[in-house]
């Protein structure tokens, strides 16, 4: 489509050689980035190579170093993102940038907002918010309230929200990341039909399937640098995972056959209510058994949360019956549930799983803060208690070394997950729940992680894995259990899984 | 009859004169923490609006420009902790803190100063903040009195409802209202859309000291004719109080303001006659706050970046 | 050893040094304000010396400071468990009544029976100011801060009223209780505060203080107890994880927290108060507790030292008239010093180097750096910051051969 750029028009962005410093930190190092009208370009990169700062400073949010940034040829100072707007950029976040308690129209119009004299004209607001979704056929309900709608339609308001402002150019940063194979389609189509109407697109991603399913250029940046600009149909995945990864990288996981063991985690007929009261698990059934990993698929807001949360005796359900090794931990302590079996790596290790102002070795004892060797009498012994931070640090490999008494708010987010993966562990118990655990990190650190989960499972430990990262249920599970609307709907074997069934089941197409 | 009508209509009275300096300062404090920032420094900005009211009123002779000095010296103070919080990054309860210290400090050390006391010299009536519809009605039936009594009260006191509607359209009906309202849920969300954070919540933090120092003047210019270092005691907390009970919102607020003054209300009316301790009666406001809030009020959605300072990048 | 260690370590904190130029900065602005009312700044700070550097003034000191260190504790204590016990002004009000009524009422007991029978009564009520406050926000969710406003006016109310029955009330035209049991006096020996030349109150609660500064160290420091407040005080969800009960939690911690305010409110009352008046306004004990915990950076240490500086000021203030310098000039100090605490960042930015720099760089971008400082399992990127420079460069090595 809009590859054939021969009638050399000139390119609507051009960003040449920026470097970004923070302190003595280098976040671009000399960047280079040619988009033309009408193009998807996509931007890839690791976790942390610094594609968002890069786009951060096209959307002027933060200043260059150094270096140009040229729109349509005009030299532009992007001194804050209004000039980016009026220089005709948007840009979608990856974490939305919308107001929960404020309305689809509200968020959309916010900064431009029509007036009446001194009164907001909501009524023109709201008019003008229906007729730019219809120009663009992403229809929303400008009514409701953000926190009301799901992610998908959220990102829908973020695009609109860019569209409204009268954007040429946009970015998407990680668009896919909370989305389902499904909405991942329709957002490619919106894609393409964007750059159909003059559009052009800017689109970081690290995921390699979606640049060579909409995208026609490719820029690679890695560690801050610039590699190569490519045009995505002349090259592979892997051509593109080494350039981002810069080694050979496999994405198979080495997991051997096993035979699963007797059953170590049964949920009968859970039932539960999310936080507004409204039911989210219908009569849940699932059995994890020993020497084997069972991954959830599914779209956020299942039930897949209240599931883990009622596993983990973080909340209560209505109705229905959990037993670890045939004990119930049904309704009773996140304690009791611990000492009977169950651990976890939690969705968030900043909110749930670690207290970040505490020193590593005291995280890694938070479970077992009062037990003997690191507490005698209620006093804790400061000598065991690091001597096991010692260790754990040395074989886990958390970095930076001797950090056992740093506080783990000052760790990477990697290193902050192993810390988790060596508390868990150590804790060793026959059931391990994981929730989204490569979240945030890149290819190295999700090797790393993958491949505990993997030895555990080979040590004869039970694990049930929940992830939103398709590609991870898929290459990690032994058994598939789709979740939908609060129920399991499906169990697929982990080898005969295809993404475009899976997807469907996620959507409540498949059958049961 | 006639004497439960006429309680009934002191007890009306007394219960805008207590509330009238609550509600200025609830509706500044809305103004604060809807924005983001926490102000517990209302009482701090109160105290130097009561004192700068008076002063200048008893020098210049013209109760209004009292008045309006009174909230300049409380914006003075909102913006010094506007500066902290908004420009510094200060913790906000450390500066509101230091603000509660400054401002009643700073305006006993000039009253020291300038009248040889920590009192100021009374105001005369002229001074004073007038009051409204006096005579109008026939005090010699039962029903003027009580008319004369809820009515005939001080311009301060229709003012406040005013400024309780107007704050009310500027949050939920315009631009700066929506705005605002923004920064104090997501302020990262606002910078990308080009609002500047920083100087919305700074101008908010600036109007709360403006208002918290209209709602001192009131207390020494209005209720009683001159300042002294008990003149505010705690009235920026109930304030504050208020704003939590009232959910965030100035209607809200207004409520949780009036119940308090009705209750400080009830006090004057109980006082003299019932033979309960006046000690015990004291006490009304405070308990049946809580027990308004077990009942009926519980749990107060605070705005999402309340008390986070907000960093831009560079 | 430890223990000499960690005071080692506050002084050479940049936080130490920052509330020092606080302090500086907080006599400086006061010095302007001297000038401007034409009073020598050098009179009046005089004075302020000269009335603590005294034995008898360091004594005045030691007597003023007592109530502040407790209240500086409790806040402290409730600042490291997460909570903001702005509800240290009624806690220790309803303490010091407890104590008053328990020293009037049972005048007769022996002073080793009396004095700790005095103590426990006040902390008993002081824990249960807390208790409510924390029951309110556990079971109704109601805004601790919100409740403990009210509560600290109940507290003062109900003091006055207490203050005023009959049997507890002064027989004589005072608005004020009767003077306590001297059995229940904490006061040093007459003989011995004459041979000293100490103020005429002194007395023994600051080893109390001491005692009680120690024990809240031991159990924020040492005790699974203070693990437990700690976590749910940074984290309450991981709290929650870990299996630690949270409502319980935050009802130990203001327990304890109303504990420590009342204890205070004992000493005050034993010790240089002797009975407690009929007032009309609060008496700020608690807010100087707060003030108390802020200067002293919510440790317990810091709280004893910053709770002298504040009792040196509140007694050298009283005696600021003599030369013709306001009272209040002390507010205007300590105001000055909580507010530049309060923007202490600002220190890091005009004086430091290349480190505080990146510290605020790195706040600024956190989000970014984090990832970015992610070394794999293979040593793909450098770490960065935070003196790694060693590994950074080898990975870098490294990186270039794998290309």
């Amino acid at each position: 489509m809009g590859k054939e750029h021969v009638d050399m028009n000139t390119p609507v962005i051009e960003m040449r050689n920026i470097v970004k410093k923070f302190g003595d930190f280098t976040a671009n190092d000399g960047i280079y980035l040619t988009v033309h009208k009408g193009e998807i370009h996509a931007i890839l990169g690791e976790n942390g190579a610094g594609k968002s700062t890069l786009m951060n400073q096209l959307y002027g949010l933060i200043r260059p170093t150094s270096g140009d940034i040229l729109v349509r040829g005009q030299k532009i100072e992007m001194n804050n993102p209004r000039d980016a707007i009026a220089a005709g950029i948007g840009m979608v976040h990856q974490h939305f940038m919308l107001i929960q308690p404020f309305t689809v129209t509200e968020n959309i119009v916010l900064g431009t907002e029509p007036v009446n004299g001194i009164k907001l004209d909501m009524v023109k607001a709201r008019q003008n918010v229906l007729d730019i979704s219809e120009k663009y056929g992403l229809s929303i309900d400008p009514d409701a309230r953000i926190e009301d709608i799901s992610v998908g339609m959220q990102q829908r308001v973020e695009i609109l929200k860019a569209l409204y402002r009268g954007a040429e150019i946009l970015i998407l940063d990680e668009p896919t990341s909370s989305l389902t194979p499904q909405e991942i389609l329709e957002l490619i189509q919106i894609m393409h039909k964007l750059t159909e109407d003059g559009k052009s697109i800017i689109l970081i991603t690290h995921k390699l399937k979606e640049i060579k399913e909409s995208a026609d250029f490719c820029t690679i940046i890695r560690l801050g640098k610039y590699i190569s600009t490519v045009d995505v149909d002349t090259v592979t995945e892997s051509d593109l995972a080494n350039m981002m990864v810069g080694r050979n990288v496999t994405f198979k996981v080495d997991k051997p056959e096993m035979e699963p063991g007797e059953v170590v985690l049964e949920v009968k007929d859970l039932h539960a209510k999310d936080y507004r009261d409204v039911e989210i698990l219908k009569g849940l059934n699932l059995k994890v058994r020993r020497n084997e990993i069972v991954g959830i698929a599914g779209i956020d807001g299942n039930g897949q949360t209240e599931l883990v949360e009622i596993i983990t005796g973080l909340k209560k359900g209505t109705e229905g019956e959990v037993l670890v090794n045939g004990v119930s931990v049904y309704n009773k302590t996140p304690h009791f549930g611990f000492e009977h079996g169950v651990s976890s790596i939690p969705a968030d290790r900043q909110k749930h799983g670690l207290v970040l102002a505490h020193s590593v070795e005291d995280n890694l004892i938070l479970q077992n803060y009062k037990k003997d060797p690191y507490a005698k009498k209620s006093i804790l012994q400061r000598g065991p208690i690091f001597s096991h931070a010692q260790e754990a640090i040395a074989k886990f490999d958390i970095r930076p070394g001797g950090s056992e008494k740093r506080a783990a708010g000052t760790l990477s987010g990697g290193n902050q997950q192993k810390v988790i993966i060596a508390r868990e562990v150590y804790n060793d118990k026959d059931l391990l729940i994981a929730v989204n655990p490569t979240r945030g990190l890149d290819v190295g650190a999700i090797e790393y992680v993958h491949g505990y989960l993997v030895e555990q499972r080979n040590k004869g430990k039970a694990i049930l894995l929940v992830s939103f990262e398709l590609d991870e249920i898929m290459s990690l599970s032994d058994v598939i259990d789709v979740i939908f609307d609060g129920r399991i709907v499906s169990r697929v074997p982990g080898k005969e899984a295809d993404e475009k069934t899976l997807g469907l089941m996620m959507a409540g197409g498949g059958k049961a | 009859m006639t004497d439960v009508i006429n309680s009934l209509g002191i007890l009306l009275f007394a219960t805008l004169a207590y509330g009238t300096p609550l509600i200025y300062a609830a509706l500044g404090s809305c103004f604060s923490e809807i924005s983001g920032v926490v102000n517990i420094g209302i009482e701090g900005m109160m105290t130097a609006g009561a004192f700068t009211g008076t002063v200048t009123a008893y020098f210049t002779g013209n109760p209004w420009i009292g008045f309006l000095c009174g909230g300049l010296a409380g914006m003075l103070f909102g913006a010094l902790h506007a500066l902290a919080t908004v420009r510094l990054g200060a913790d906000q309860t450390i500066a509101g803190t230091a603000i509660n210290m400054l401002g009643p400090g700073l305006v006993i050390m000039i009253a020291r100063v300038l009248f040889n006391s920590t009192d100021t010299i009374p105001l005369t009536p002229e001074q004073r903040m007038p009051r409204l519809l006096t005579g109008v009605f026939d005090t010699t039936t039962t029903f003027g009195r009580f008319m004369d009594n809820v009515f005939s009260t001080y311009a301060s006191t229709y003012l406040v409802f005013v400024a309780v509607i107007i704050v009310w359209f500027v949050f939920y009906k315009t631009r700066f209202g929506l705005r605002m309202r923004a920064c104090g849920e997501h302020p990262a969300a606002c910078e990308t859309l080009g609002i500047n954070v920083l100087r919305t919540r700074f101008l908010c933090v600036c109007m709360s000291g403006f208002l918290a120092g209209l709602g001192g003047a009131c207390v020494t210019m209005a209720i009683s004719n001159q300042f002294r270092p008990i003149s505010i005691v705690g009235q920026g907390f109930i304030a504050i109080a208020a704003v939590i009970f009232g959910k965030f919102r100035p209607h809200g607020a207004l409520i949780g303001c009036l119940l308090f003054g009705f209750c400080s209300g009830l006090k004057t009316v109980l006082g003299g006659s019932s033979g309960i301790d006046t000690q015990l009666i004291s006490m009304i406001p405070y308990v049946v706050t809580v027990l308004v809030l077990i009942l009926f009020v519980g749990k107060s959605r605070v705005p999402s970046a309340s008390g986070k300072p907000f960093i831009k990048a560079r | 050893m430890k223990k000499k260690r960690s005071v080692l370590e506050i002084i050479s904190s940049v936080r130490f040094i920052h509330i020092l130029l606080a302090i500086i900065l907080g006599f400086m602005v006061g010095a302007i304000f001297l000038a401007v009312m034409g009073v020598s700044v050098g009179d009046a700070y005089g004075k302020l010396l000269d009335s603590v550097t005294t034995v008898k003034g360091l004594s005045y000191v030691i007597v003023y400071a007592t109530p502040y260190i407790l209240t500086g504790l409790s806040v402290a204590f409730s600042f490291k468990t997460g909570v903001f016990n702005i509800g240290a002004e009624g806690q220790f009000v309803v303490g010091s009544m407890a104590a008053a009524v328990t020293g009037i009422l049972l005048k007769d007991l022996p002073k080793p029976v009396l004095i700790p029978l005095c103590f426990i009564a006040a902390m008993l009520a002081g824990a249960l100011w807390g208790i409510i406050v924390a029951t309110l926000k556990t079971k109704w969710g109601i805004n601790e801060v919100l409740a403990m406003i009210m509560f600290n006016w109940i507290a003062f109310y109900l003091s006055n009223y207490i203050a005023g029955l009959p049997g507890i009330k002064n027989t004589g035209t005072a608005e004020a209780t009767q003077t306590i049991s001297e059995n229940a006096r904490t006061l040093l020996s007459k003989d011995f505060i004459n041979k000293m030349g100490l103020a005429p109150t002194a007395n023994w609660g600051i080893l109390v203080a001491i005692a009680a500064m120690i024990l809240v160290w031991f159990i924020i420091e040492k005790t699974t107890l203070g693990y437990e407040l700690k976590t749910v005080g940074s984290n309450r969800f991981a709290a929650e994880y870990g299996g630690i009960g949270v409502n319980r939690s935050i009802l130990t911690a203001l327990a304890i927290s109303g504990a420590l305010a009342g204890l205070g409110g004992a000493l005050q009352v034993m010790g240089m108060g002797s009975r407690i008046s009929i007032f009309s306004a609060q008496e700020g004990f608690g807010f100087g507790g707060i003030v108390v915990a802020l200067i002293g950076c919510s440790n317990p240490f810091g709280a004893l030292a910053a709770g002298l500086f504040y009792g040196a000021l509140t007694y050298g203030g009283s005696k600021l008239n003599l030369v013709g310098a306001p009272t209040q000039l002390i507010s205007v100090i300590v105001g000055t010093v909580v507010f530049f605490i309060a923007i202490s960042v600002i220190f890091e930015r005009l004086g430091g180097g290349l480190r505080a720099r990146r510290n605020a760089a790195a706040r600024a971008d956190k989000e970014k750096r984090e990832a970015a400082k992610e070394p794999p399992a293979e040593a793909v990127k450098p770490p960065e910051g935070d003196g790694a420079a060693g590994p950074a460069s080898e990975n870098e090595g490294k990186e270039g051969e794998a290309k």
